[in-house]
């Protein structure tokens, strides 16, 4: 790790001062992203604005189907709400897979899509659920804020504080494990809302999280694992790496949507 | 057996210490002044050295000292070398390129250490090494063994031609190609043990220490062997000579090989250390764990096995390429001959034998003994083969391979080895059982409604231990004797001190050497300790590898144990006044056969250091060393029974039953051995369904660099084991041992193939047989 100088903010006005101050500040959460990438001095960042003692950044709401969850709570929080267990599980069981327990009791929601890692368990979530993501300036579409691998939206000095959604009626999350890393390889999460079925796909594609048309439609005559039978989807644009082609991450899309489909079914 | 004694089910004593993190091992030790380096390594596959510049790094904060090869070489350092002899058949020596520990004008593989920078701190020598300037050239790099024997493959030493380091056969040729023109029937398969990244819990470290006004050099380091790391330093490396020069391997966490060899860093931070002043220790990080210790295996063979009209084999031809890396490793050469070729005739009665076994330099890491080492791809090789046989004759596999196994013991095979005892058939009997092999057809079906794929597989393996005969290793190119020593000190209260050359890095040996004490003078496992891994406190010895601790190592305090009860027998004699013949050692006395006159333990040990009463002429002291160069090897034997479920959408495998039925002689504590057991197999199926290195083809970079690429077995990958033994004591040495360290990472790995490919029909299936192959394999049969 190359040395670094550590803020502690107090508040989310706090620590935009503070970001700005250093010459390539960056924002700490969880740590379990950023700590791995400078230990291996893979990020040299000058400055650590630590956002994990901002208490208006932790929490769950839920209100009715209204659902906000502040970008400061952990997986393992998320994990283990009763509150959001209730009204969509699948949010719950998704954070539950995240890495180790460690990970899940130190790594955050806000961390988590601020990273936007194409193998990330989290885009999937908030993609299918048609989410907002809440910062400091603004609130943003899911669809418009993860923009590319390792891309999203936010500006430098742009902090996460909150996600929101609606619980839909119907939701299911499945991923195929990397065999080594353990994050999503191919990861898919499917909503059932008033009038349309969401379906997205993580892990698998080149350019990030993204939405399958073909199982969309599929699902959307008939939600249920049976109407993906036959369904294929195209593996251009696919990853491909030692642990899986493109062809391998297609077929694992249809595989991993059934089974979604499946759990969200009950 | 006693509570304490041989056999009993001890638990580990060590483990106290380990498993709440009190463990001392390198980076826990501090001297004081003790400064930090970090080394300057090739981010190219292959390069020439242009240029190196050190005046920046020189300038960078807490920096104390740059050092480059150059300056190494002028201190007149010498090269690594490996120290196994191995002659091609033409006669000539095996080809041995120059490995600097330092590269001077050329680096040959991704990590090749170039420089290294000592400062106060670690972060400001990683610092100071990131602004050391290289300039290189780079070279066109080869990393596939295959290929870099091809005509215009990239040249790696001048001083082998076409990166081919030795051509080497053993067995008969002539009468093999005869059995094979007369075969029945002859199986062909294509074999490719893949590469490993051992990947020991603790990473490689060293603290070179010289103290100047002794003129004196201290090295603590990750060390399998503390006493052939000094006399190789000393002997090769010119850094001291061994009276001027103490290793210590303390507390070392893992080695599976890997810690064996002399490695470049041991050598430079003790250089080092004299070159600035100041101790110098340096820690290896995980990454350079991936990129620099010495992998294992990585073999691609041809196989014909000939087999007559009774499905009996009547001959075996193997030609193997075995990739060394860029440098030969101390033991390189001895892996992929004699540890390997030595063991191909496997359990069975194989008339004529014959392999060809070629070593090549590769732009890669340099590859050496890794748990096993050459019995893994030797197991792999015949059992791969034997069970594609029986397919291909429509035979059981358990009936084809008993039709062939050898019966009569000592048996000769046509490489090498003579097999001293073993039942193999008891073997293959027992994990049948264990196994319900008769119901697996009705599993099978159980598992197709399910939409799962089921399938069961063999692995009758053999492997040779005990190393080694010093006379017979001596004969075949070893450049050390392969004997262990012992010293068994009893102190004036009856406690005792065993020093072994044997070194623990995770064997249990504090609890098991202890319980043989226990068993032959009845003193408590707690009053034994057991010193080790220290030049200066223990006698020379030659370390722990090739599971020979307890046939070697325990085998050396046997004999140690012999004359400390011979005197203590005479001195118990003298003090009761009975005839030594009539003494015998029980529950911690000293008694007189048939009377009721005995004296307990620390009274005779006393008595031997007070030396106010003793036998006429007998010098005091109750302290005696023993040397033990074995006979034979020890041929630990098994039968494991692997049986998966695979899920044809995803082509993920679970192994939903492991069995194994070993025989591994007579056994000192059962529960350290399933252990080893445990870890063996847990290893041997990371490498057949997990592990796989891999070097990107064009620039020679690492792949698998990091635990993000290289999949290591974790718990939930691995099912419950069942394990048993049935035991045919080796008659070889003193305590009938064979050794277990290894037979779980030599037997598992074709028993899971041979599983997987029995599940779903494809036999070309190779390691590691991921979800992504396995589905791929699937999708290719079904177009079809
Ligand atoms: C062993 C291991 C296994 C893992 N497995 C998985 C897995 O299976 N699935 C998965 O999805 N993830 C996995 N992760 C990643 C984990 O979920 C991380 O917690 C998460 O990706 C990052 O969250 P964090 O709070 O740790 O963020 P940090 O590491 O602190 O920060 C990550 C990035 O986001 C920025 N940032 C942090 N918070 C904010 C904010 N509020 N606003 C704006 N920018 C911010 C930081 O500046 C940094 O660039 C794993 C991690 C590890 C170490």
């Amino acid at each position: 790790m190359y040395s670094v100088t550590y803020h502690r903010a107090s508040s989310v006005a706090d620590a935009v001062k503070l970001v700005k101050k250093g010459e390539d500040a960056k924002f700490l959460s969880g740590g379990m992203t950023l700590l791995p990438a400078m230990k291996t001095r893979l990020a040299a960042p000058s400055d650590l604005v630590d956002l994990c003692h901002i208490a208006d950044m932790k929490g769950i709401k839920v209100s009715g189907k209204n659902v906000t969850i502040g970008a400061g709570t952990t997986h393992g929080e998320v994990a283990s709400n009763e509150k959001l267990k209730a009204v969509c599980a699948a949010f719950s069981d998704l954070a539950a897979h995240i890495g180790d327990p460690a990970v899940r009791h130190k790594g955050t929601i806000g961390g988590s899509i601020a990273n936007n890692d194409p193998a990330a368990d989290y885009p999937a979530a908030l993609i299918a659920l048609d989410a907002t993501v809440v910062t400091n300036k603004r609130e943003i579409a899911a669809a418009k804020f993860f923009t590319g691998l390792f891309e999203t939206a936010l500006k430098d000095d742009e902090i996460v504080t909150a996600v929101k959604f609606t619980a839909p009626a119907k939701a299911g999350y499945e991923k195929f494990r990397n065999p080594a890393s353990r994050y999503a390889m191919t990861g898919v999460f499917v909503a059932k809302g008033k009038d349309d079925v969401r379906v997205a796909v993580t892990g698998a594609g080149e350019d990030g999280v993204f939405r399958s048309k073909e199982i969309e439609a599929a699902l959307s005559k008939k939600f249920d694992a049976s109407a993906l039978e036959g369904v294929t989807v195209p593996a251009k644009n696919l990853m491909a790496d030692i642990h899986a082609s493109s062809d391998y991450r297609a077929a694992l899309v249809v595989v991993m949507a059934k089974r979604a489909v499946a759990k969200a079914n009950g | 057996m006693g509570v304490e004694g041989i056999g009993a089910r001890v638990a580990r004593k060590e483990d106290r210490r380990f498993i709440t993190g009190a463990g001392r091992y390198v980076d826990d030790m501090v001297v004081p002044g003790m400064k930090h380096a970090a080394f300057v390594r090739s981010p190219y596959a292959h390069a020439d050295i242009k240029k190196i510049d050190v005046k920046a790094a020189e300038a960078m904060p807490g920096v104390i000292g740059v050092l480059t090869g150059k300056q190494l070489k002028g201190d007149g350092i010498g090269n690594l070398i490996c120290g196994w002899m191995i002659h091609s058949k033409d006669g000539s020596p095996m080809k041995m390129g120059a490995w600097s520990p330092l590269a001077v004008d050329r680096v040959r593989y991704v990590g090749d250490a170039v420089a290294i920078v000592v400062a106060e701190t670690k972060g400001q020598a990683r610092d100071a090494a990131e602004a050391v300037e290289v300039v290189y050239k780079e070279k066109k790099a080869v990393t596939d063994a295959v290929q870099a024997l091809k005509k215009g493959a990239p040249q790696l030493h001048p001083e082998a031609e076409n990166n081919l380091i030795f051509d080497w056969e053993i067995g008969d040729a002539k009468a093999t190609d005869e059995a094979i023109a007369k075969a029945a029937h002859v199986t062909k398969v294509h074999i490719v043990n893949n590469r490993l990244i051992p990947n020991a819990m603790e990473p490689r470290a060293a603290l070179g220490h010289y103290n100047k006004a002794e003129d004196h050099y201290t090295c603590w380091t990750t060390s399998q062997n503390p006493h052939v790391a000094r006399l190789v330093m000393s002997a090769f490396y010119n850094v001291a000579p061994e009276n001027k020069l103490r290793v210590i391997a303390p507390d070392v966490g893992g080695g599976f090989g890997s810690k064996i060899y002399i490695y470049p860093e041991e050598i430079v931070c003790l250089w080092a250390s004299k070159r600035t002043g100041v101790p110098v220790k340096w820690v290896a990080d995980r990454t350079e764990s991936f990129l620099t210790d010495a992998h294992g295996r990585d073999h691609v063979s041809e196989v014909q096995l000939a087999l007559d009209k009774n499905n009996k084999v009547i001959g075996l031809k193997v030609d193997t390429i075995a990739n060394l890396g860029a440098y030969m490793s101390l033991f390189s050469s001895s892996v992929p001959t004699y540890l390997y070729a030595t063991l191909l005739s496997g359990q069975y009665d194989i008339p004529a034998i014959h392999a060809n076994v070629r070593t090549v330099y590769t732009n890669t890491a340099p590859v050496d003994a890794y748990r096993g080492a050459g019995r893994p791809e030797a197991c792999y090789l015949i059992e791969r083969t034997m069970e594609t046989a029986a397919r291909e004759l429509g035979m059981s596999p358990a009936e084809f391979r008993r039709i062939n196994f050898i019966t009569q013991f000592p048996h000769q095979t046509p490489v090498i080895m003579n097999y001293d005892t073993g039942d193999f058939g008891a073997s293959l009997n027992a994990a049948m059982k264990e196994a319900d092999y008769a119901g697996f057809p009705k599993r099978r079906e159980a598992a197709k409604k399910r939409g799962k794929l089921r399938g069961i597989g063999f692995s009758c393996y053999i492997e040779a231990c005990g190393i080694a005969p010093s006379k017979a290793v001596g004969s075949l190119g070893a450049g050390v004797g392969l004997w262990e020593s012992a010293e068994v000190r009893v102190n004036a209260v009856g406690t005792i001190e065993v020093l072994t050359g044997s070194h623990s890095h995770g064997q249990g040996h504090e609890t098991t050497f202890a319980q043989l004490v226990n068993q032959r003078l009845g003193v408590p496992i707690d009053s034994v300790s057991i010193v080790h891994g220290d030049t200066d406190k223990v006698q020379m010895g030659m370390g722990t590898y090739g599971s020979r601790s307890g046939a070697v190592g325990m085998s050396a305090i046997s004999k140690a144990l012999d004359k400390v009860e011979a005197k203590a027998k005479k001195i118990a004699a003298h003090l009761m006044e009975a005839d030594e013949a009539d003494i015998v050692i029980e529950n911690g006395e000293l008694k007189v056969a048939g009377t009721d006159k005995s004296l307990p333990w620390f009274q005779v040990a006393l008595a031997s250091y007070t030396a106010h009463n003793l036998p006429d002429g007998m010098e005091p002291g109750l302290k005696e060393t023993a040397f033990y160069d074995p006979s034979n090897f020890t041929f630990p034997a098994g039968c494991y029974i692997c049986e998966v479920e695979i899920d044809p959408d995803t082509g993920v495998t679970e192994i939903v039953q492991f069995v194994a039925a070993d025989d591994f002689g007579n056994i000192i504590n059962p529960m350290i051995v399933e252990g080893q057991v445990h870890g063996g197999v847990a290893q041997g199926i990371g490498q057949a369904l997990l592990e796989g290195c891999r070097y990107d083809a064009d620039s020679g970079q690492l792949v698998t660099a990091s635990y993000m690429d290289y999949t290591m077995p974790r718990a939930d990958d691995l099912p419950s084991f069942k394990v048993s033994t049935s035991n045919t004591p080796c008659p070889g040495n003193p305590l009938g041992m064979k050794g277990c360290g290894e037979a779980g990472a030599i037997g598992s790995p074709p028993a899971v193939m041979n599983a997987i490919t029995d599940a779903i029909g494809d036999n070309d299936l190779t390691m590691p047989a991921t979800p992504l192959k396995v589905w791929a394999s699937l999708k290719a049969m079904t177009r079809h």
